[in-house]
């Protein structure tokens, strides 16, 4: 509860439209624009990667040349012009920084601006006793500061930049890179497989308890820079690791392709959590800028008992693409999907999530929060497939749509496919409205138009804000209020 | 305090207020009374301050100043309380976190330290034992499942925690037993006092014998049709409102 009187506090506190929009000016070591093999080739080669994986890429880039751009998804856009695209573009700094002090004062300047949690600001700056969460920065493609690594070390657990893992545990990232996504899985898989420059990579050996939260904050910076990023996590068997990416972009006018694929590996007795928070510049109010966002999330998991949940939190972007997706192969496995998805303005989100039950008595949850405003569109879209070995399988999805206005949409499209007898779905979905009343009863109680609207909509949101880690959840509640400003009067 | 001069208001087009004077001074409380559909509900969300409920003559001034210039929440803010006839749910909103809320903007708004966790909930287990309010109440969200006699009685233990100058009851008594009303009442006398005022809209002359008025008014037809002191609630209850028209 006290959460969210500060959320209805910093959301009143924050006048700007978007405060995240500054674009920060660490010169850019960029490759030449446009697409080819040789860009393929020379992302490989700054990389210093071995042989096999610049093959991968090739193939990955072939196979793309051969596939069309989907259209199925319920979202509008210029067609994308992926020769008009810089696919690399790195902070230039001539050594890697031994310890935080050696960290660009600038880019830590970048956190500062970021609303970068005060306790991870200590952490980037090194403070003894700070809280225990380990930052993986990505700024722009190349990961730039890595802390609590010896931490994890002592544990056996690995959370370094992919690029990093590709040069130290090739074995590891060979085994399991593409096992989730193979690169032919789909345009934008396809296209971040020959492409992507950075990421996070993550390994937490058998009976493991990851000690602390690992978090990555993502940023897209350079102009035009289109982010490609790649991370893998492997949760061998009875470990448990629980994973935050939180994003936010600097404003600009141009539209910006981000096509992340994220794998999770999940072996017997072992649990991934996974939280997002996803604020990208969604554009202006007339739809103008914003980022483009196609990832592609999917979890597998491998042995029995496994268990996933990704949690996330979608603000931001002018188009989200976004399926996280759980195939529950491991018999009595377990998959979550807990969605927040908000669009205003002129935003479009087609988001939800894929369960594919294999095992015996897998079980998944879903539970989908659209809230729609402005003149945007916001589609669930979810799939759950019930293979024929999937005894007993059981998923229970709840769908819940807020409408602010009625200029904007909310869609449901629910595909079921049910091989199994035993297998029981269960499907409910709500489509309501912020009522008049609702804010006029806050209101009289001494409430903003706005901070009525934020505690209405966090109210709807509950369920799956309540699933995020705590300060997560701070960050995520006075989101909410931010994207949400405007929608109301 | 309260001052409605000739006030006409129309809701949806339809003129529901036909003209309406009244002078609620410091220290007052003035019932109102009228069959249903009279616009006793108008009344009192004109003076709130909800959308859609349009004046199209008339003034009103509280504590001098121009209230309908004002938003709802800055009326809230400066004092104006209305317990709501059928009292909305917020689904997921806690009750205590609806009510600190409230409660810290209306303190910010007055250049008021706000309360910390601790002290709110200090403050409000006060409050819900003098109303013998049961403390989860405070976990479940905002009127959610609430009994009708409940949501009432949350009307009441927000209005006790805000501490209105100007109280406005809209059928408070409505869905209370007995030994309810006989709390919310006390509730209500317990803010009682020379700088506080209230206006309560009742069909039923019972709240009243607890909740003694100095005035009560009939309001019929969007216009005050007849002012007495206390007894005029005993006449109607005799009588009822059709004897009245009649004469
Ligand atoms: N949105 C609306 N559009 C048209 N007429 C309305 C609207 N809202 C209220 N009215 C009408 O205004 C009149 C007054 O309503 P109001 O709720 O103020 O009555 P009331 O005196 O409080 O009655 P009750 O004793 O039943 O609570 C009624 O005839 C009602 O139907
Ligand atoms: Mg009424």
């Amino acid at each position: 509860m006290a959460i969210r009187q500060e959320t209805v506090e910093q959301v009143a506190s924050v006048s700007d439209k978007y405060k995240y929009g500054f674009i920060s000016d660490i010169e850019a070591d960029t490759a030449p624009i446009g697409l080819s093999e040789d860009i393929v080739r020379f992302i490989s080669a700054k990389k210093e990667e071995p042989e096999w994986l610049l093959e991968w890429r090739l193939k990955a880039y072939r196979h793309w040349l051969t596939m069309v751009e989907p259209e199925w998804a319920n979202v509008h856009y210029p067609k994308i012009d992926f020769q008009d695209i810089y696919y690399y573009s790195a902070p230039k700094q001539k050594e890697k920084p031994k310890s935080l002090d050696e960290v660009d004062p600038e880019l830590l300047e970048v956190y500062k601006k970021l609303g970068i949690p005060l306790k991870e600001q200590e952490v980037l700056a090194g403070v003894e006793g700070a809280h225990n969460v380990a930052v993986d920065a990505v700024f722009d493609s190349v990961s730039v500061a890595t802390t609590f690594r010896e931490r994890l070390e002592k544990e056996g657990v690995i959370f370094c930049p992919i690029s990093e893992a590709v040069r130290n545990h090739p074995e590891l990232v060979q085994k399991y890179i593409g096992s989730v996504v193979p690169y032919t899985d789909n345009y934008y898989a396809t296209l971040n497989s020959a492409v992507f420059t950075d990421g996070s990579f993550c390994y937490i050996p058998k009976g493991v308890r990851c000690p602390m939260e690992l978090s990555t904050y993502f940023r897209i910076n350079a102009a035009q820079t289109g982010q490609f990023e790649r991370t893998l996590i492997i949760a061998e068997e009875g470990s448990y690791v629980s994973y935050l990416e939180g994003c936010t972009a600097p404003m600009r006018d141009e539209n910006q392709l981000h096509a992340a694929v994220v794998e999770l590996v999940i072996m017997k007795d072992a649990e991934i959590k996974y939280s997002t928070v996803q604020n990208w510049y969604p554009g202006d109010e007339n739809g103008v800028g914003g980022i483009y966002n196609f990832v592609t999330k999917r979890a597998a998991c491998r042995g029995e008992n496994a268990k996933v949940s990704w949690t996330q939190v979608e603000t931001g972007s002018a188009i989200t693409w976004k399926y996280p997706s759980c195939i529950l192969q491991g018999d009595n496995s377990v998959g979550e999907f807990y969605s927040i998805a908000i669009a205003n303005n002129m935003q479009q989100a087609d988001t939800g999530t894929k369960m594919i039950h294999l095992g015996k008595n897998t079980s998944s949850t879903i539970i989908s929060k659209g809230i729609s405003a402005g003149k945007a569109q916001n589609t669930y879209r979810g799939l759950v497939r019930m293979g024929r070995k999937a005894e007993n399988a059981r998923n229970h999805t709840v769908c819940d749509s807020l409408l602010i206005g009625d200029k904007c949409g909310a869609h449901t499209v629910p595909y079921i496919e049910n091989q199994s007898r035993t297998a029981t779905i269960e499907h409910e979905a709500t489509t309501s409205k912020v009522s008049e009343e609702q804010l006029f009863y806050c209101q009289q109680r001494g409430l903003s138009e706005e901070e009525s609207m934020a505690l209405i909509v966090n109210g709807f949101c509950k369920e799956v804000l309540q699933k995020l880690p705590m300060e997560f959840a701070v960050e995520a509640q006075k989101l909410v209020g931010i994207s949400l400003e405007g929608s109301v009067g | 305090m309260l001052e409605i001069k000739n006030l006409h208001a129309t809701v949806g087009g339809k003129e529901i207020l036909k003209g309406i004077n009244l002078t609620i001074k410091a220290g007052e409380i003035h019932a109102i009374m009228g069959p249903n559909g009279a616009g006793k509900s108008t009344l009192s969300y004109v003076l709130a301050g909800r959308d859609g409920y349009e004046v199209t003559s008339g003034e009103v001034l509280y504590k001098g100043e121009d209230l309908l210039a004002l938003s709802p929440d800055e009326r809230a803010s400066k004092g104006i309380f209305l317990a709501f006839q059928y009292p909305v749910e917020i689904p997921g909103v806690a009750s205590a976190t609806f009510l600190k809320t409230a409660y810290n903007a209306q303190r910010k708004y007055r250049g008021e330290p706000e309360v910390d966790a601790m002290e709110f909930l200090k403050l409000i287990r006060e409050k819900t034992k003098e109303l013998d309010i049961k403390d989860d109440m405070l976990k479940r969200a905002v009127n959610v499942g609430f009994s009708g006699g409940e949501k009432k009685r949350n009307e009441v233990l927000q209005m006790s925690l805000l501490e209105p100058d100007l109280m406005l009851l809209d059928e408070t008594d409505s869905g209370l037993d007995i030994d309810a009303l006989k709390i919310a009442a006390d509730g209500v006398n317990r803010l009682r006092s020379p700088e506080r005022a209230g206006l309560i809209i009742t069909h039923y002359q019972r709240l009243l014998d607890y909740i003694v008025p100095d005035f009560v008014h009939v309001l019929a037809d969007g216009k005050i049709v007849k002012s007495g002191d206390k007894s005029l609630a005993h006449e109607l209850e005799e009588k009822g409102y059709a004897a009245l028209s009649a004469a």
